[in-house]
């Protein structure tokens, strides 16, 4: 197990609230480099919430626990310290940004984490592996773009920033099936290539047929209520969330 | 009134063909009966400082002199295009280039049109400030393209307007423009108004557009003139049945840059783009009034407008789409974004809508407001400081409207002006 380790993503008696409400209610998780983990829940469990707690999106705001990349406690810090310390987070909705293109911030975000700035091979590497439409690297961000693609385009960046933990949001909405598998491919050679640790949040199995979890979370009203292999999310199919008893 | 900085011997000595000095003597009848407009008379001046506006402190300014504005105008005119240059100082024009013109093309100076008037004052309506133009420009640019004629190089019109000292009145500069498109004929043109960067300066520049039926025009100009300057301009334009426009204004320059465009679709099936921008600093007042005027059915209007305003400047954008009786199926959109990047910035934004047709599609949008949340919180996920996903946010947002430019020579002179203006109002101190 992880107890002790100082390289893993840990997540402890987070709580949160979003429009002032609490939506977290203490939730713990630990990812260790090159491990994958699957946080399923219905709709309105908080599984977003989490997403945008560990990046610190503004409108999210952490009301107690600590998240820690490694040693580094970052529960204090803004997105771009987060990301600088190896967080990266995939949106469920990725956003627009007219007029700037993709490769102008990925060149940026290459340069703030202090690698080589020559990454042109490697996008076309990375838009190549899940099917990226290499024109669209020299558009602008996100515009005009199809829900497919812009998943895409998440993992395409996620390639070439090679973050320590990717927290990926709903990456299943949208995509087809062969764009799912490329997907779930590249996630999984990146946690040998360097170690990616993952945490992806959904609410579908389907994701889980695609790509292969060590742990499985079960998450509802804000709490994780159960732990387990792959195998939980097939329990999941025949008895529904229903089972698990949202706490009072 | 007539002005006592702007007399009738001033417009006299001007000279000229005969059918110059009537006009001049004809607006300056009207002016007697004109007065500078106040910003709560009429809409179209509403929010502007119009009304801290002394036309006593300007005299209509006398040729140019000096080497120095001449290297500037001519550096301006390569910048800009691919040879075509046509120079003016102070309202003369000076030097007319125009290998690679075709012969049949009117290019020059109207004051050599001796035996006919130019049609200028066809297109564009009255006013205080019209009638001040037509009555002290000392000449004006016309661009007379005859049907089916094509000309592939763009056409650079330099206005370099001298400026005065602080003490006295500062010179007043009245550039005047005629662009005329026969049936199938096709044109781009270049305007750019310039000066020193130091002293006052008025420049009430006039410009009209006639695009005739099939006919293709593409049309930039550039306000970036120096920041002690009042520039008070008019662009009004006819479009044809089935004639193409597109206009591309920028307002960079200038203390008070007031750009009114006025675009009359005359023409069954005739389409219009206009693109405007904008970029304020300092105390700087950027002032554009839209006019998308549809009087023939199936006429297509696409404007967009884009502007951002710093420190404690200002900006007013206020459309109007007026879609007339008869206009069926006329298609005319407006939009109109605002970034203000200072919390002592300010920009006003006014859409508005007069239809008089049924079966129309018509519809605007407008923003005002900093950067994105979401925008910043995107890049900044992705490790880019605070200051550097603003940068690049800005950026792209001039970018986005940059890249609408329908003259390609005059982009790059465009992204590189706005490119330096936000260096030195972005990323003041920032990290990496």
């Amino acid at each position: 197990m992880t107890a002790g380790r100082t390289d893993t993503l840990r997540v402890s008696g987070l709580r949160a609230e979003a429009g002032g409400v609490e939506i977290l209610h203490g939730v713990d998780l630990e990812v260790a480099p090159g491990e994958v983990h699957v946080v399923m829940g219905p709709n309105g469990s908080g599984k977003s919430t989490l997403a945008h707690a560990l990046m610190g999106r503004p409108g999210t705001t952490v009301t107690g626990g600590t998240i820690s990349v490694g040693e580094l406690d970052v529960t204090g810090l803004p997105s771009w310290r987060r990301a600088r310390a190896g967080l990266f987070l995939a949106l469920q909705h990725p956003i627009e940004v007219p007029g700037v293109r993709v490769r102008d911030v990925l060149r940026e975000a290459v340069e703030a984490s202090s690698r080589s700035a020559e990454i042109s091979g490697t996008i076309d590497e990375e838009a190549a592996a899940i099917g990226f439409d290499r024109r669209l690297i020299d558009r602008a961000m996100n515009v005009d773009l199809s829900g497919g693609e812009r998943k895409r385009n998440e993992i395409m960046q996620l390639g070439v920033i090679r973050p320590r933990f990717a927290v990926l949001d709903e990456i299943d909405s949208g995509l087809d099936v062969d764009a799912l598998r490329a997907v779930a491919r590249r996630v999984e050679r990146a946690t040998t290539e360097w170690g990616l640790g993952v945490l992806a949040v959904t609410h579908f199995r389907r994701l889980l047929e695609e790509l292969r979890a060590d742990r499985v979370h079960v998450m509802v009203g804000g709490r994780i209520v159960a732990h387990g292999g792959p195998e939980l999310a097939e329990e999941l199919d025949t008895t529904g969330y229903g089972a698990y008893a949202t706490p009072a | 009134m007539t002005p006592g900085t702007f007399t009738r011997e001033d417009s006299s000595a001007l000279g000229g063909p005969p059918w110059m000095s009537t006009r001049r003597a004809n607006a300056l009848d009207r002016l007697e009966t004109l007065v500078p407009p106040t910003a709560d008379g009429s809409e179209v001046w509403r929010y502007s400082p119009v009304d801290r506006f002394d036309v006593g402190a300007y005299r209509p300014s006398a040729p140019a002199r000096g080497e120095e504005g001449e290297a500037a105008a001519q550096a301006l005119g390569a910048e800009f295009g691919t040879g075509i240059v046509v120079v003016v100082r102070n309202g003369r024009v000076v030097e007319v280039s125009r290998a690679g013109v075709p012969g049949a093309v009117v290019l020059g100076a109207a004051s050599s049109l001796a035996e006919r008037p130019a049609a200028l004052g066809s297109v564009v309506g009255d006013d205080f400030f019209v009638a001040l133009n037509d009555g002290f420009a000392p000449d004006a640019v016309v661009v007379e393209v005859p049907e089916r004629c094509v000309v592939e190089e763009p056409i650079v019109v330099v206005h370099w307007c001298e400026t005065g000292a602080p003490d006295g009145p500062a010179p007043a500069s009245f550039p005047r423009t005629l662009v005329q498109l026969g049936e199938d004929a096709e044109v781009k043109v270049v305007e750019v108004l310039a000066g020193p960067d130091a002293g006052r300066a008025l420049v009430v520049p006039v410009g009209e557009l006639v695009v005739g039926d099939r006919a293709r025009l593409s049309y930039v100009l550039v306000q970036d003139l120096g920041m002690g300057a009042w520039s008070i301009g008019r662009l009004a334009a006819t479009v044809g049945r089935d004639a193409k426009l597109r206009s591309f204004t920028a307002g960079l320059g200038a203390d008070y840059d007031r750009c009114r465009v006025d675009v009359a679709a005359l023409g069954d099936g005739s389409s219009t783009q206009i693109t405007s921008v904008y970029l304020g600093s300092g105390d700087q007042v950027h002032d554009v009034r839209t006019l998308q005027d549809h009087a023939a059915p199936r006429s297509l209007s696409n404007l967009l407008c884009k502007g951002a305003v710093a420190e404690r400047s200002r900006s007013i954008y206020s459309g109007l789409i007026k879609v007339r009786n008869g206009a069926v199926r006329s298609d005319a959109m407006q939009t109109n974004h605002n970034l203000v990047l200072d919390p002592t910035a300010h920009a006003d934004s006014v859409p508005n809508l007069d239809i008089e047709e049924n079966d129309v599609r018509c519809s605007h949008a407008s923003s005002v407001g900093p950067v994105g949340e979401d925008q910043r919180y995107y890049l900044e996920s992705r490790g880019l400081s605070p200051e550097r996903a603003e940068r690049l946010i800005v950026l792209g947002f001039f970018d986005d409207v940059v890249e609408r430019s329908p003259i390609a020579s005059a982009t790059a002179p465009l992204r590189r002006r706005i490119g330096q203006r936000l260096e030195g109002l972005l990323g003041r101190g920032g990290e990496r």
